[in-house]
């Protein structure tokens, strides 16, 4: 660092030089500075579900229904059912269309008909979700007559179809062609072919977007609202509402009783615990994926 | 893979034809799922749909003087949106900046899957972390400074409060900031080599590298990036449900950050479930739910399309 110690005498271009030696510094310490401040609401935010929710889970806290409103105690039990039948239900409906339709993308889909698929799902996986909250509730919940878990599955099979799509399409386009034409040389239909050999390649990077869209919808609100509505009760059978975490979080949070701040808490605690691990799990599935492409 | 590749046709269609076209009418279903959702949007909200609905600032759901004006949630939504733009995505283009360009390998992978995982929080989380914590913050750091010098602006006007659309707009900023950055990140990775190369060999620092070589020519795919992220935020419902204040009518104007304010998506959130059936109030929900449709539409297509053309070129660079 000569030349910082005779800048006093220093010609110009050193000047300039400094100049922009430090213009390189600083830029260095905003792009860090960025990540720092990016880093510090997901570092509070799992801080505090950690630290308020923690006290709320007990025994009964996982068995019980809530109690009525004002009186503290009871727990999350129907709460966390309504999350996994929803997650269920979803499934049921969105894996298969999702997977389906991301083969015929990744198989057939060099066609217009392909692109305009593509980018409808490009567009849905961006979409506002209350919108389509609002469509399943215009379309079944008004042809039901009353608030059902279908309306809230077929909602966020809506949300879940383009992300499984999308990874389906993308892992099936990874699996090399010799696979298929090695396949296809033994005399095999290509529709045998694409569903034993190719999908059965790719089944590390579906399995990854099954689960990245799990994750998601587990976490999702708003199109719940005006499907599933919420309930005290547990499950009821499909023409009755039902209640999600996403759903219970919000209503206990806007109570103004301290009991139901704290269990909100619990709620989110539970809640963040399944979308992350999940999601990363998902992760570490694509990490490995991605060692065995390179072989 | 080859189409010249087909079996002797036994019946009608083979099993292939077969297996081909219902797999095209399955994915065919988002499509149709799209279609139908402008056709009940559109067909549910006719009744109240007219200039005065759009420009219309009271809304006042009783029945026999029921009257639906949506543009204070329309502002609202821009503004909450326009401030998450003005701040995440500077910050988002740091980190895509950095992680990109400047990170050693193993903070790059580290780094982006914490990056992630903030997307990967649920949306209802980031609103009881806003309502809870994230509200004093902005209050405590952000408004009563502002207030106490800057107090004689208008959009500074008001008692600093915290659950307002300034908190709204900043909790949007730290949402999409996963989106923009990992966008960006991937339109930066997709500069070619030679760019970064002919800066070098002109003496650059690091720096003008990265303004010269690289940002110069991913423009086009950042601003697409920017433009993914306004469309989550014109569409993000719980977060802001929860901290921006829920005014409602003329006093939800957005005069002031300091303000209690409503976007559409929020609106609907907090009306749906009260909604009179008998009256026209969850058709001038569903009117909402449309706008927000049409917003989020066009946003999402103009940004496609950016993103698009920069990823294209990368590849047509790779051969």
């Amino acid at each position: 660092m000569a030349y910082i110690k005779d800048k006093g005498g220093c010609s110009r271009i050193m000047q300039t030089y400094l100049v922009r030696k430090f213009k390189d510094k600083f830029a260095y310490a905003v792009c860090l500075a960025c990540v720092i401040v990016a880093v510090i609401p997901l570092g509070s935010i799992l801080f505090e579900v950690t630290k308020n929710g923690l006290p709320a889970l007990n025994m009964e806290f996982f068995i019980e229904g809530p109690r009525a409103i004002g009186e503290p105690g009871g727990g999350i039990a129907n709460s966390i059912q309504g999350t996994l039948i929803l997650i269920g239900l979803t499934s049921l409906i969105g894996v298969p269309i999702g997977i389906l339709s991301g083969i015929y993308l990744a198989e057939f889909g060099n066609n217009k008909f392909g692109k305009i698929v593509r980018l409808t799902n490009n567009i849905l996986a961006q979409f506002p979700s209350i919108v389509i909250g609002i469509f399943a509730y215009l379309t079944i919940v008004l042809l039901i007559g009353s608030f059902s878990p279908l309306a809230g599955a077929i909602a966020l099979a809506i949300i879940m179809i383009p992300i499984i799509t999308r990874t389906t399409e993308e892992s099936l386009k990874l699996v090399p062609n010799t696979l298929r034409e090695a396949s296809m040389a033994l005399g095999i239909r290509r529709w045998r072919t694409i569903m034993s050999i190719v999908l059965v390649s790719a089944k590390n990077g579906v399995v990854t977007g099954i689960m990245l869209s799990i994750s998601r919808i587990a976490g999702e609100t708003a199109p719940l609202i005006m499907t599933i509505l919420g309930s005290q009760w547990f499950f009821s059978g499909l023409t009755e509402p039902m209640d999600a975490l996403t759903l219970r979080i919000w209503r206990l949070a806007l109570l103004p009783y301290d009991y139901a701040h704290t269990t909100g808490w619990g709620a989110a605690l539970v809640l963040i615990i399944i979308v992350l691990s999940l999601n990363i799990l998902a992760r570490i599935l694509t990490r490995s994926k991605f060692v065995l492409r390179g072989v | 893979m080859d189409e010249n590749m087909k079996y002797p046709p036994k019946f009608f269609l083979s099993v292939d034809d077969f297996f081909k076209y219902i797999l095209g009418i399955i994915s065919g279903l988002v499509v149709l799922t799209l279609f139908f959702m402008v056709l009940e949007l559109f067909r549910h909200s006719l009744p109240v749909l007219s200039l005065k609905f759009v420009f219309g600032v009271n809304w006042n759901p009783v029945v026999g003087s029921e009257e639906y004006g949506i543009l204070p949630y329309i502002l609202g939504t821009m503004v909450t949106s326009v401030i998450a733009i003005v701040v995440g995505v500077p910050i988002s283009l740091g980190i895509a900046i950095y992680l990109s360009e400047m990170a050693p390998n193993f903070i790059r992978t580290t780094l982006s899957f914490i990056i992630e995982l903030l997307a990967a929080v649920p949306s209802v989380i980031y609103g009881l972390w806003g309502l809870f914590i994230f509200r004093f913050w902005v209050r405590d750091f952000i408004e009563i400074p502002l207030s106490k010098y800057l107090g004689f602006l208008p959009i500074f006007q008001g008692e600093p409060f915290g659950l307002d659309i300034l908190t709204a707009g900043l909790i949007l900023a730290i949402m999409i900031i996963p989106t923009v950055a990992s966008v960006s990140r991937e339109v930066l990775m997709a500069v070619p080599n030679s760019q970064r190369e002919a800066a070098y060999s002109l003496g650059a620092t690091k720096w003008e590298v990265i303004r010269l070589g690289v940002l110069s020519y991913a423009k086009s795919g950042i601003v697409g990036a920017a433009i993914l992220g306004l469309g989550r935020a014109v569409g993000e419902t719980m977060a802001v449900t929860m901290v921006i204040g829920n005014a409602i009518g003329a006093a939800a104007l957005p005069t002031s950050l300091f303000k209690a304010g409503q976007t559409m998506a929020s609106l609907i959130a907090n009306e749906f479930n009260e909604a009179d059936p008998t009256s026209l109030h969850p058709n001038a929900l569903v009117g909402v739910g449309l706008i927000l449709f049409v917003l989020a539409l066009t946003v999402n297509l103009f940004a496609q399309v950016l993103v698009w053309r920069i990823l294209k070129i990368k590849e047509g660079a790779v051969e």
